[in-house]
């Protein structure tokens, strides 16, 4: 070990090797069949149960837990896997403390709900582990659907077109698929190649290709694939990042937060990822706090998120923010970056303090400084690369229904298009929706 | 604290919990420890004639029904009589009652059909100055087929017979161990009564299967790939032990014959509710065998708060509820109650709605929000909701005062009147 918390700059190695092992560990342990059986107890099994309603792909939750409870978990998971394919890095990633664990009843009566993510994970995992998948494709009709993006949107719409016998072709623009669940992810939460194994475990359906390294506009025009193809489904979500729109943001040791975790999840040595002594994460949504956390795991001494806005406008859930706490990250509201400061490379960030108003959020003249050798900006990321002649609305591409865009014969899904929380859950909700869209106008066109 | 002191039949004892005879009172080493745990008595394992001794399985003896973590809530046993020669056991009992001469020692018997094998046991078991006997009439397995246990427990000739003889060649106090594997517990009960007996004790364990092995399509437990039936004991028999002890408690014929109370006994509650229901003192196994001696110091803590509590006697709890336990025809056909949602203590789950829309009466509504409420003009006051809901007292049952108007029937609340007076029962009309 070379360096130390304690040594200034951005540098690798500041933790033993072991630690970081620890601290890059799978974050929340798997449940074993007992303590499934005892969290599978609690359910109450409720009449049109809340959780459900709650879910955004409408998994039958208290249908599958009964049925782990009853010894039959592979049963369960074909259960959340019918509603949900990526059930599996679901149960890793979904924020169930703002879904269903938020409304189940037991929450509501005990503030102790069902583990209900945790049970999920049970079921996926133990049917995954046979490495059998449960559905099998319908007879082939001949027809092809192109898919753009391989992450959890194109996948879910990919599995289900082709669970109806079409022939699906996904292009994806990064070097591996599975999209936020291979790049965007805390390493922690999905540990030991989860999403690649998820990946090549959803494709056992059959008759899907994925095509690497092929970017819609670059790789791969929109119009080739309407002439190419039956029908066509967008959902490579949002590549763009807004700026901070500060001075000195292009100083050496800003970086995109999405950049640092993307590079954090590929590297099969976490000690090799540089990381500053003191850390400065803008933004409040999950990729603020993942960055922050796994900057503080890599061995940060200091790692600060600062909010423009206060704490109940955060996007990242309440257990996300104790999870920040509990990891040593100071949390700063109500403050917003006027100027990075530094000779050559970022040394102070500057904020000023803000109000909250109905009219707008106003930018106070009292300014602070913190240290920094490291700033990460995780301020949001921006549709980029939409194609021409697609209606664009607020930021998102504009679709009607399950996904329709402006454009006949082309569909979207996924944090590219509107409606919905920007989560994996939803995304796989979008895609599977539009592909049972796609299926019935094919069918329709005869 | 409440005196707990009890006296079964002539029997004194520091407390009213006895070990069942079971596997937990084989032999001296355990008995001991029973006793320095605080158990007021024992039972010690049943007894047989001088001989080979008996021959138990090698495989498993017990099979189980659990809750989900695990919690024992049924168990059978396929074991037999104590496997250990007649002197062995004989010279123990002798040695523990000297040293525990203010505790309970009841030996269980159960030796072949005929008067001589009676009296020779029964000379023997007065030598050891144990307090009484107890003949087994009630294990339901392995023995039954050799003609004992619940092979006479079920032939109440033979019950009235043999506690003759032991009454005629002994001068201990004699309890009859009843088997619950009949179709009413009154015939055993009342031959037992008329053979002397002193008391009767039960229930024994029930004729029972715990589980199948869906591998080895074999019941449980499985020896070797083939499974026999066992006795069945535990929480899970509770139930048919309580209404068995009451009806020999209420019934003319055998109204005030002491009863030591058996059957899933497993807290203080357990205890006095089997007391209320007419048992002089109760005897545990299942719950010893699940959790150790240990739990005896619940069961007189609980006990003892309950008795000072209620202001009552142990005497005073006994055979409490007797009065009150009745023919369903004696029931008030005039008591009418309406099942009540406390909104506030409501976690919205709807299992009452569930349960009751598709499976009872469709006498819940539930709004858009989630809201549960009681239609009392559907409401037949099942108790189904009250039992489903997993929030205690969140449902409850509210009885309607006199005179008011029943929505469901149309008519109002009225004086006490029962079925054998009502207009719809036809031998009641041939009464008058």
């Amino acid at each position: 070990m070379s360096n130390s918390p304690l040594t200034p700059g951005i540098v690798p190695n500041r933790l033993p090797e072991a630690t970081l092992a620890q601290n890059f560990g799978d974050h929340i342990a798997p449940l074993d069949r007992h303590e499934a059986r005892v969290a599978a107890d609690r359910c109450y099994f409720c009449h049109d149960a809340p959780c459900m309603t709650a879910c955004p792909t409408g998994i039958d939750i208290p249908l599958f837990i009964r049925q782990i409870a009853t010894g039959t978990p592979d049963a369960a998971a074909r259960t959340i896997l019918s509603q949900n394919i990526l059930g599996g890095m679901c149960a890793r990633v979904c924020p169930t403390e703002t879904l269903c664990e938020e409304v189940c009843v037991r929450e509501v009566a005990e503030g102790k709900p069902v583990e209900i993510g945790r049970l999920q994970r049970f079921a996926t995992d133990t049917l995954m582990a046979k490495g059998v998948h449960p559905f099998a494709r319908a007879a082939a009709t001949g027809r092809r659907v192109a898919v753009v993006g391989a992450g959890p949107a194109g996948l879910a719409c990919a599995h289900r077109l082709a669970m109806k016998g079409h022939e699906v072709v996904i292009y994806d623009g990064r070097g591996k698929p599975g999209g936020l669940n291979e790049y965007g992810i805390a390493s922690y939460k999905a540990v030991d190649d989860f999403a690649q194994a998820e990946v090549a475990w959803l494709l056992k359906i059959g008759g899907i290709t994925v095509k690497n390294g092929m970017i819609l506009g670059r790789d791969v025009m929109l119009a080739d694939l309407q002439r190419g193809y039956d029908a066509v489904f967008l959902g490579f979500g949002l590549a763009g990042v807004n700026a901070l729109r500060a001075k000195g943001e292009d100083l050496a040791g800003v970086a995109d937060a999405v950049e640092f975790i993307a590079g954090l999840r590929q590297a099969r040595d976490k000690g090799a990822v540089p990381v500053g002594r003191n850390v400065v994460v803008i933004g409040g949504g999950m990729t603020a706090v993942d960055a922050a956390v796994q900057s503080k795991l890599l061995g940060a001494e200091s790692v600060t998120i600062v909010y423009r806005r206060g704490q109940e406008k955060m996007a990242a859930s309440g257990y996300e923010q104790e999870h920040a706490a509990a990891a040593g990250v100071r949390i700063i509201h109500n403050a917003a970056p006027v100027a990075v400061h530094g000779d050559g490379a970022v040394a102070e960030v500057e904020f000023a303090y803000t109000e909250d108003r109905a009219e707008g959020l106003k930018i106070g003249a009292e300014t602070f400084r913190l240290k920094a050798d490291q700033v990460f900006k995780a301020i949001g990321q921006t549709l980029a690369g939409a194609p021409e002649g697609l209606m664009v609305q607020g930021g998102k591409i504009a679709t009607t229904g399950a996904g329709r865009t402006s454009v006949a014969g082309v569909w979207a899904g996924g944090d590219c298009a509107g409606g919905g929380e920007d989560l994996t859950v939803t995304a796989v909700a979008q895609g599977r929706d539009a592909a049972e869209d796609i299926h019935a106008a094919l069918a329709a066109k005869g | 604290m409440a005196d707990l002191s009890a006296n079964f039949i002539g029997i004194p004892s520091p407390n009213p919990f006895w070990l069942a005879s079971a596997p937990p009172t084989d032999k001296e080493y355990n008995v001991r420890r029973a006793f320095d745990a605080g158990w007021g008595g024992v039972v010690w394992k049943t007894l047989g004639s001088e001989g080979p001794p008996i021959v138990n399985v090698s495989g498993p003896r017990y099979g189980a029904i659990w809750g989900a973590d695990r919690r024992l809530l049924g168990l059978n046993n396929i074991e037999l009589i104590t496997d250990r020669p007649l002197q062995v056991n004989l010279d123990e009992i002798r040695r523990v009652k000297r040293d525990y001469p203010k505790h309970a020692l009841v030996i269980s018997l159960m030796v072949p059909c005929d008067e001589e094998s009676w009296k020779d046991i029964l000379h023997r078991i007065e030598d050891t100055g144990a307090d009484g006997v107890e003949l087994n009439f009630g294990c339901p397995h392995g023995m039954a087929e050799r003609g004992m246990g619940s092979a006479v427990g079920q032939v109440p000739e033979y019950i009235e017979m043999v506690t003759a003889w032991v009454k005629h060649y002994s001068k201990m106090p004699c309890i009859v161990k009843l088997t619950p594997n009949v179709t009413s517990i009154l015939p055993p009960a009342m031959a037992a009564k008329r053979g002397g007996a002193d008391a009767v004790s039960l229930i024994n364990t029930i004729k029972s299967v715990t589980n199948v092995d869906l591998d080895h399509f074999s019941p449980f437990p499985m020896i070797d790939g083939q499974g026999s039936h066992g006795g069945y004991c535990g929480p899970a028999v509770k139930p048919i032990a309580l209404n068995m002890v009451g009806e020999i408690a209420r019934h003319k014929d055998t109204r005030g014959l002491p009863i030591s109370g058996i059957g899933g006994v497993t807290t203080w509650r357990d205890a006095a509710e089997f007391m209320a229901m007419g048992a002089g003192n109760v005897q545990v196994c299942t719950a010893a065998m699940t959790y150790g001696f240990k739990i005896v110091e619940e069961m007189i803590s609980g006990l003892s708060q309950y008795l000072d509590e209620k202001a009552m006697t142990l005497d005073a709890l006994v055979g409490r509820a007797v009065p009150n336990f009745v023919e369903w025809q004696d029931l008030n056909l005039n008591y009418v109650t309406k099942a009540k949602i406390d909104q506030d203590a409501c976690i919205s789950c709807g299992r009452c709605y569930a349960a009751c829309e598709d499976t009872s009466h469709q006498a819940i509504a539930m709004s858009p929000e989630r809201v549960f409420t009681v239609k009392d003009e559907e409401c037949v006051a099942c108790n189904l909701c009250v039992n489903v809901c997993p929030v205690e007292n969140c449902i409850t049952m509210v009885e309607m005062p006199k005179g008011a108007l029943d929505p469901r029937t149309g008519r109002s609340v009225g004086d006490y009147a029962n079925w054998t007076t009502h207009p719809n029962n036809p031998s009641a009309q041939a009464a008058e």
